[in-house]
């Protein structure tokens, strides 16, 4: 296999690019989109790469018909991915529920930008970040991950992936616009360094019997996908474990639903990743993630510098939460501040997650523009006197 | 002695047993639509594990999901074409099938049903028109005649039916056919031609709901529901000669289209070659 761009190699891209190269990498072959500002380059890159690697990228009506295609191509059997922004990201709301409800591996990235509405089309934000979580109806759990470099775009896309096909269900990179339009350097791995997962498939024709079925007790049936002569029923009704319309049954759609829900929470440990700087000694814990947690990373040294024990916690993965972390972390600091790019959304996981521990105040910043470490040093200073 | 009629429904094969009976209600098209289709499936002796049925939300959608056996992908409301153009490039070498109402397919979904004819992907779109919003108790559709009493136009209805047929034809599909549950022959010969159709098809059948659109339109049973659709039925050729005026609530049943046309899934593969072969040649090892 060649690839119409340097693996086992660095190079200079942007992370919408490095977000198209790993996603290739990972083995996605199937990409439908719609054009979005700040997302359109990785569409652009998946229209120039796709036909190189075998691979499809197609260009739908909307949005909502991008990740139907998505959704389609991956029972179909393909690793399959879309990318948007903001507004596309709401238009694809009801489908990623149906993804989630069908237990349907794909990857959706949100380049967030400026909202709400058509907002501040070409800067970034974090003003999604419940959105990505809890934005389509109903109860249920899916995957977030967020990068805070272009180096971790393309990690985190391969990893998507992987979490996607491993637990059968839909994974959001929720980046943004920052990240997605930064040059850095890059290094690609060669695809013999990379371990890509793929989704189970039934072993025979007993097992695809069972498409919404336990039968592994591990929560993720394998996926009989189409055109294998299983005659598989998917529908987003609430449906037995062989796929069966149920919509009256409180009983099964209470065991459909834990189980989706209960696939997700059950792996924490295995999901979950974050990183930390300083926060053993910590008297003021910083908890930020994306773009922000750059500037949070500096202004934790330069507080440092200045004899104020802070420390950093850097979350990778937006859900699940792991709010046992938070508690541990709050009950060794005094105050934790949570730096983010909207009007308190992370906020507020942390703060139950503190459980009155310690106090849990925000940073905010919205309009577009990234707090500076020195705002965030200052805001802590001026608490601190 | 009169022997007892043992009848034995041959397309029993074709269906999953164990959601029989439908949930349709007495009366309604959608079981001589199913019926339809699976004569179709049996003449032109498809393996049904050959085939990939979609469907929307709707009375309509329910036709052959979950009650057809075979892959089947029950989607959201107006999707179901999107969704299926995912699965016809992933699954180019299968037969494609979208079977779902007006309401679903060219009401919320119109946009895709558009563009799906545009890119004239390979897939056979079998459109149920039943003018009305049936399951969720009657409402107008983009379909429903002017003047027509539903439950959110309990006056009239101010607005004019789209014509589905014309528009997809319109819109770049290979194949349009349109007829009535009242022409079963045509409609198993039409959905015959569209399965075979290397591009977008679409099937449009009038079908009766005597339930929530008859009943409120001075045609209270199925039988005086198929008496009109026989007696308005107009034959394309004829409908050629014929003025605005004299066609105004007619229902236009035929072929609109029927042409070969250059297949999306056939055109992304050949695009792949090119670009494999370019690359092939002019590029250095990537790696």
């Amino acid at each position: 296999m060649r690839y119409p761009f340097p693996v086992g190699d660095a190079d200079f891209i942007q992370g919408d690019e490095a977000i198209a190269r790993a996603a290739i990498l990972a083995g996605c072959r199937f990409y439908a989109g719609y054009p979005i500002t700040p997302a359109s380059e990785i569409f652009e890159a998946m229209s120039l790469y796709m036909p190189l690697v075998d691979g499809v990228s197609i260009q739908m009506e909307d949005e909502i018909g991008s990740i139907a295609a998505v959704i389609g191509a991956s029972w179909a059997g393909a690793k399959a991915m879309t990318a948007t922004s903001g507004p596309g990201f709401s238009l694809m709301m009801e489908n990623l529920g149906y993804a989630i409800m069908t237990e349907t591996p794909l990857v959706l990235v949100n380049v967030q930008r400026s909202g709400p509405s058509t907002g501040q089309p070409t800067l970034a934000a974090q003003g999604d970040l419940m959105q990505a979580i809890w934005g389509t109806h109903g109860d249920h759990s899916l995957i977030v991950l967020t990068p805070a470099t272009v180096q971790e775009a393309f990690d985190m896309t391969i990893r998507a992936f992987n979490l996607a096909e491993k637990y059968r269900t839909p994974v959001i990179l929720l980046t943004d616009a920052e990240v997605g339009h930064m040059r850095e350097r890059v290094y690609a791995p060669h695809p013999d360094e990379l371990e890509l997962v793929y989704r189970k498939l039934p072993a025979n024709e007993e097992e695809a019997k069972y498409p919404f079925g336990d039968i592994h007790g591990d929560l993720v049936p394998p996926m009989p996908i189409f055109g294998k002569g299983y005659r598989t029923y998917v529908t987003g009704l609430t449906h037995d474990e062989r796929g069966r319309p149920k919509t009256v049954d409180a009983e099964i759609h209470e065991r459909l639903v834990k189980r989706i829900v209960g696939k997700i929470e059950n792996n924490k440990k295995d999901i979950i990743d974050y990183e930390t700087y300083g926060l053993e000694d910590a008297d003021i814990a910083i908890v930020s993630f994306g773009i922000v947690a750059r500037s949070a990373m500096r202004a934790v040294k330069e507080l440092r510098k200045e004899g104020i024990n802070a420390g950093l916690l850097k979350l990778n993965v937006l859900w699940p939460f792991d709010f046992e972390l938070i508690e541990k972390i709050a009950e060794n600091v005094e105050r934790i501040y949570v730096a983010e790019m909207n009007l308190g959304q992370l906020y507020h996981m942390v703060k139950e997650g503190a459980n009155g521990k310690a106090k849990v105040e925000l940073i905010s910043r919205i309009g577009g523009e990234v707090h500076t470490p020195g705002e965030i040093v200052e805001r802590i200073k001026r608490d601190l006197r | 002695m009169s022997k007892p009629i043992h009848t034995k429904y041959e397309m029993i094969k074709y269906l999953r047993k164990e959601a029989l009976p439908t949930a349709l209600c007495p009366g309604c098209g959608g079981g001589t639509v199913l019926n339809a289709f699976a004569n179709a499936v049996d003449q032109l002796k498809i393996d049904p594990r050959d085939l990939v049925v979609v469907s929307g939300i709707g009375c309509s959608a329910w036709i052959a999901s979950p009650y057809f056996l075979a892959d089947t992908l029950h989607t959201t409301h107006g999707r179901a074409i999107a969704f299926a153009t995912g699965v016809k490039v992933g699954l180019p070498d299968k037969k494609v099938v979208v079977i779902s109402g007006d309401g679903d397919l060219a009401g919320i979904g119109g946009n895709h049903l558009l563009h799906a004819a545009r890119r004239n992907i390979d897939i056979t779109v079998i459109l149920v028109n039943n003018f009305i919003y049936g399951m969720t108790g009657g409402q107008v559709a983009p379909t429903t005649p002017f003047g027509a009493i539903t439950t959110t136009t309990p006056y009239r209805n101010i607005e004019h039916p789209l014509k589905i047929a014309e528009t997809v034809a319109s819109a770049g599909a290979s194949y349009v056919a349109r007829w009535t549950t009242f022409h079963v022959y045509q409609l198993i010969e039409s959905i015959k031609k569209a399965l075979a159709t290397k591009g977008f098809s679409l099937v449009e059948v009038v079908s009766q709901c005597p339930v929530q659109f008859g009943r409120r339109n001075k045609m209270k049973t199925p039988a005086e529901m198929l008496r009109w659709f026989s007696r308005n039925a107009v034959p394309i050729s004829k409908a050629k000669s014929m003025s605005p005026e004299e066609l105004e609530g007619k229902i236009i049943i035929g072929e609109f289209v029927s042409k070969e046309k250059p297949e999306f899934t056939e055109e992304l593969n050949r695009l792949i070659d090119e670009v494999a072969q370019y690359y092939g040649l002019g590029g250095e090892d990537a790696d």
